[in-house]
């Protein structure tokens, strides 16, 4: 894999999949009707070179989105924070973060332990640090902020009391229309509370017992998704007024470079010194343009824009913009050819 | 919920403790480091039984978080069911097969003071409970109830701790319940283990005392678990035995059937099943009232049977 450089998350935007990143994108609809169901399932192990491969995927785009992570800290650092009682949960996460890079990916991470004494290296950003596991004084910065400055995806940690969850920390500069600030110290039901249909049908109830039960080395994952304009990261409520406005960019000849699927990769561990939950959310950003190569799959996305419910729509953000994607995904809609072609063992076009 | 997996331990050095009360402790036959434990959490061994494996669950009892070596205590119960009275007789070198360790009953971290009674060796839990508050300066009482012949077994990790109170006499004179939850300050959390009735007569008094539920904590094992039964599977006439820690669905996979499921932790609804005869024993959050009250559909990765035997349409 070759790591891409000079990758911009704003302003001028800088951003392309290669083949490969197309080919193992984890596009989330195996259907052509989309609807809310509590779509958890075992974190195991997948196909070497899918994003399951690893138990935290690391990827071509990494120098950049932890760059922007940077820029995005710089500016608002109410972006990370971590409320005292979770505490040990920060060090659960920094050993879960470390074992498993450096053992997914020796090349590029290593960790070397006598006793409490660490010795952590990231080559990829030029990190060699020693410290002293449990001791925040022997680190440059505390141990969850330090961590996740180093890894793909936004990082929450969930402290479980009184029959709940409560969101009691957390380093998000990638989310998808959400304040980890304003959300800090809600429970399961008032984080969620914000998405439309899902809670009569008691989705929220049946995942947060689920989720309570979560077991340590038996983590969980499910995607989820909505769209963004332009290959932004950092489309949180604070920054609205930067990226909102560029919704009306958006026209029918554009849409397939400016328009862009946003899958987010969620994972649930339970962390064992703490017994806080992480909650990982790894996202995954692809042009229509670039999706539109995988055969079946700009036929599927645009079904499913077709079937949601007004409520849906206006949820992740697509009022202004659902038929503008439909109308550039519909030229893709007799790809029958093609897709015959593929499932005789043609080749997918990438 | 998917099963955690397994670790192979190996026997390295077992102490008495008192006359009836032995640690073990075990650590990775893989020579590796052992997952990391919360405070409260239990390992759940599996031991060979007179005619099967037995699951026996303990809780860990070293400092919580280290990972060179797992700590049990077990006493020799004249009642065992087998696993108390193997691991008495147990020599270090054993091999054994253990999940990982399982936290349902940690401490909580917002408690302004954690408030600790226990009897017997329902004290276990909380001696990893203890090394966690004195390392994070949390403020905490303990009160035992426990036999004069057992007071010494746990010595090294209560004594000098002006915290901690024993209660020897019989019946529990000295602990008088209703004054210590009376008088301890707000945001106060109980955990309480030991015998039923030492649980029952904690949890009540607290109730009693105007506690609210959230602050009273009560341990309890083997909730996964259940009595065997018998299912039927109507399309094929054939009868499985689903074994006491083994769900309904496992049972199906280990015959060589793929029944669809997802979660394995009964929200999803994806494994539900038809019940053609018997009664379920239902397990799921998924299920509406009326569809448990009807007994005609079931989440088989969680439930089991009343009955002695379900006909499942499979």
């Amino acid at each position: 894999m070759q790591f891409k450089r000079n990758e911009r998350f704003r302003d001028e935007y800088h951003y392309a999949n290669s083949d490969a990143a197309i080919r193992r994108f984890p596009f989330p609809f195996a259907d052509d009707a989309y609807r809310y169901s509590v779509n958890l399932e075992p974190h195991v192990r997948g196909a070497p070179g899918s994003v399951y491969q690893a138990l935290f995927d690391i990827d071509e785009h990494y120098l950049g989105e932890l760059q922007d992570r940077a820029i995005t800290l710089q500016r608002d650092p109410l972006r990370c924070q971590v409320l005292p009682h979770l505490r040990i949960a920060q060090w659960d996460l920094l050993e879960l973060l470390m074992e498993s890079l450096s053992t997914d990916y020796p090349d590029w991470f290593g960790l070397d332990r006598d006793g409490d004494l660490w010795h952590w290296r990231n080559r990829l950003l030029g990190v060699d640090d020693r410290f002293v596991f449990g001791d925040e004084s022997s680190l440059p910065l505390p141990p969850f902020e330090y961590i996740t400055r180093q890894v793909q995806g936004d990082f929450c940690l969930c402290d479980q009391r009184d029959e709940q969850l409560y969101l009691d920390g957390g380093m998000l500069t990638s989310p998808a229309d959400w304040s980890l600030d304003f959300d800090l110290g809600m429970n399961f039901f008032e984080w969620h509370a914000p998405v439309p249909m899902a809670h009569e049908s008691r989705v929220f109830e049946r995942a947060l017992k689920y989720l309570m039960r979560l077991q340590q080395g038996a983590p969980v994952r499910r995607l989820n998704w909505t769209t963004t304009v332009n290959p932004r990261l950092d489309t949180a409520p604070e920054t609205y007024a930067d990226w909102v406005p560029e919704r009306q960019h958006l026209n029918r000849q554009n849409a397939g470079e400016r328009l862009f699927l946003r899958v987010e990769l969620q994972t649930l561990f339970r962390l064992p010194r703490s017994g806080a939950i992480l909650f990982s959310i790894r996202t995954y950003l692809i042009s229509l343009a670039e999706l539109a190569r995988v055969p079946g799959w700009a036929r599927r996305l645009r079904r499913v824009l077709l079937s949601l419910p007004p409520e849906i729509v206006a949820y992740k953000g697509l009022a202004r913009n659902r038929d503008i994607a439909a109308h550039w995904l519909a030229r893709f809609e007799d790809d029958a050819e093609r897709l015959r072609g593929v499932a005789a063992g043609g080749d997918p076009g990438l | 919920m998917s099963a955690s997996p397994s670790l192979n331990l190996h026997l390295e050095e077992v102490e008495s403790l008192s006359g009836s009360i032995r640690r073990l402790r075990f650590v990775n036959a893989a020579a590796a480091l052992l997952p990391a434990a919360a405070p409260g959490a239990h390992l759940t061994l599996r031991l060979p039984g007179a005619r099967r494996m037995l699951q026996r669950s303990y809780s860990l009892i070293g400092p919580p978080g280290q990972r060179q070596w797992y700590d049990i205590a077990v006493k020799n119960d004249v009642r065992s069911r087998g696993g108390s009275a193997f691991l008495h007789a147990a020599r270090p070198g054993l091999q054994l097969q253990a999940s990982w360790p399982r936290s349902d009953f940690a401490p909580v971290a917002t408690a302004r003071k954690h408030l600790l009674i226990a009897g017997g060796v329902g004290l276990t839990p909380f001696l990893s409970y203890l090394q966690r508050f004195r390392a994070t300066g949390q403020d905490y009482e303990l009160h035992h109830c426990v036999r004069q012949s057992d007071v010494a077994a746990f010595g090294r990790w209560l004594d000098c701790d002006e915290r901690v109170h024993l209660h020897c006499a019989t019946p529990r004179a000295s602990l008088e319940l209703d004054g210590l939850l009376a008088r301890q300050p707000l945001g106060t959390h109980l955990y309480v283990c030991g015998p039923d009735d030492l649980m029952a007569d904690a949890v009540n008094a607290a109730l009693g005392a105007g506690w609210p539920l959230r602050s009273i904590h009560s341990e309890s094992f083997g909730a996964a678990a259940g009595d065997a039964f018998t299912v039927r599977l109507a399309r094929s006439g054939e009868e499985l035995r689903v074994a006491e820690h083994q769900s309904l669905l496992d049972c199906l996979e280990d015959s060589g059937r793929t029944p669809s499921s997802l979660c394995r932790g009964g929200v999803c609804g994806v494994c539900v099943t038809e019940v053609l005869d018997g009664e379920p024993e239902h397990r799921d959050h998924y299920l509406s009232e009326a569809e448990r009250a009807s007994g005609r559909r079931i989440m088989i990765c969680v439930s089991r049977a009343r009955s002695q035997r379900l006909v499942l349409d499979l």
